[in-house]
């Protein structure tokens, strides 16, 4: 056998070993998008709280319902965007979206982001709640990193963004707010441009 | 030269069986339709090489029920994870050379 045949088999083994154990059809485009809704779903939330003449929340009040409202519609969207426009993707790519590769990586993601996210719950029910912001941005962190192994490689560092972010709101808990806009707006359209550029096209 | 050449085997000399190692490399198992539509081979052209490999005893193939439907996954052995190690080094030293 010739050195090129040689050098397609290697070619060959490293695609099929990524290619059975990652899922590259992430849409980055979807990332942009999550990004956008944060923004305009945060934007509405400050409108409600800025007019409601406090500025702080009261657990039972209708504001505070609004803006559960507001969040769970960012985070549906969200959702749907990423499994349109993954579906797509992972067409054009001969891929399915449902495979063993983006089965691995949803449980990799779901395990630390449902921790967190009743964590947070037992948090707010029990009142305390002032970290809340820097908790979904650890968690979420914690989620991409672990998931990133099975899929596109850097989706790894948004991980360690949001965490930095994270932490660095813990010290200044009054600021959640502000950090929740930059790690799920400008750090996922930073992050969704970045894998668009360099893998959707 | 002569102990590389000798470590290149026969066994993965073939695109489908070269696959196949590679997936249950970085896989605990794969079942029979994840290899296909990986490899995009035919039944019959997918199956005889995972008996060809079976033979060697490089994997090993366990056959259970889903149900009613039957389902049949592959996994590498130790004696196959060796094998396809010295080959695919012995590859990236004629490679260099």
């Amino acid at each position: 056998m010739s050195k090129e045949e040689y050098l397609k088999d290697i070619t060959e083994i490293k695609d099929m070993m990524n290619k059975s154990s990652r899922f590259f059809s992430l849409s980055g485009l979807s990332g942009i998008l999550a990004g956008i809704y944060a923004i305009i779903g945060a934007a509405i939330a400050y409108y409600l709280v800025s007019t409601s003449g406090r500025d702080y929340l009261l657990l039972n009040g209708k504001i505070f319902r609004f803006i559960l409202i507001d969040l769970v519609v960012v985070a549906l969207l969200s959702i749907i965007s990423a499994v349109i426009l993954s579906t797509r993707k992972a067409s054009r790519n001969n891929e399915t979206l449902w495979n063993s590769a983006s089965r691995r990586l949803l449980v990799a993601f779901l395990t630390p982001l449902v921790t967190g996210g009743i964590y947070i719950i037992i948090k707010i029910t029990s009142h305390h709640y002032g970290l809340t912001g820097s908790l979904m941005l650890i968690f979420y962190g914690l989620a991409l990193i672990n998931a990133s192994k099975y899929t596109i490689g850097n989706v790894r560092y948004l991980g360690y963004a949001e965490i930095v972010l994270g932490l660095i709101c813990a010290i200044f808990p009054g600021y959640g707010f502000w950090f929740w806009v930059a790690g799920f707006g400008v750090m996922h359209i930073i992050y969704g441009s970045l894998i668009y550029l360099n893998h959707d096209r | 030269m002569s102990s590389i050449i000798n470590n290149i085997n026969k066994a993965f000399d073939h695109r489908i069986r070269l696959g196949i190692m590679s997936i249950l490399m970085v896989n605990e198992y794969a079942d029979f339709k994840m290899l296909k539509e990986l490899l995009g081979a035919t039944d019959g052209n997918l199956a005889s090489h995972t008996k060809a490999l079976e033979k060697e005893e490089y994997i090993k193939v366990e056959k259970s029920f889903i149900g009613r439907k039957p389902n049949t996954r592959y996994n590498a052995t130790k004696k196959g994870r060796e094998a396809f190690k010295k080959h695919v080094e012995a590859i990236e030293k004629l490679l260099k050379q």
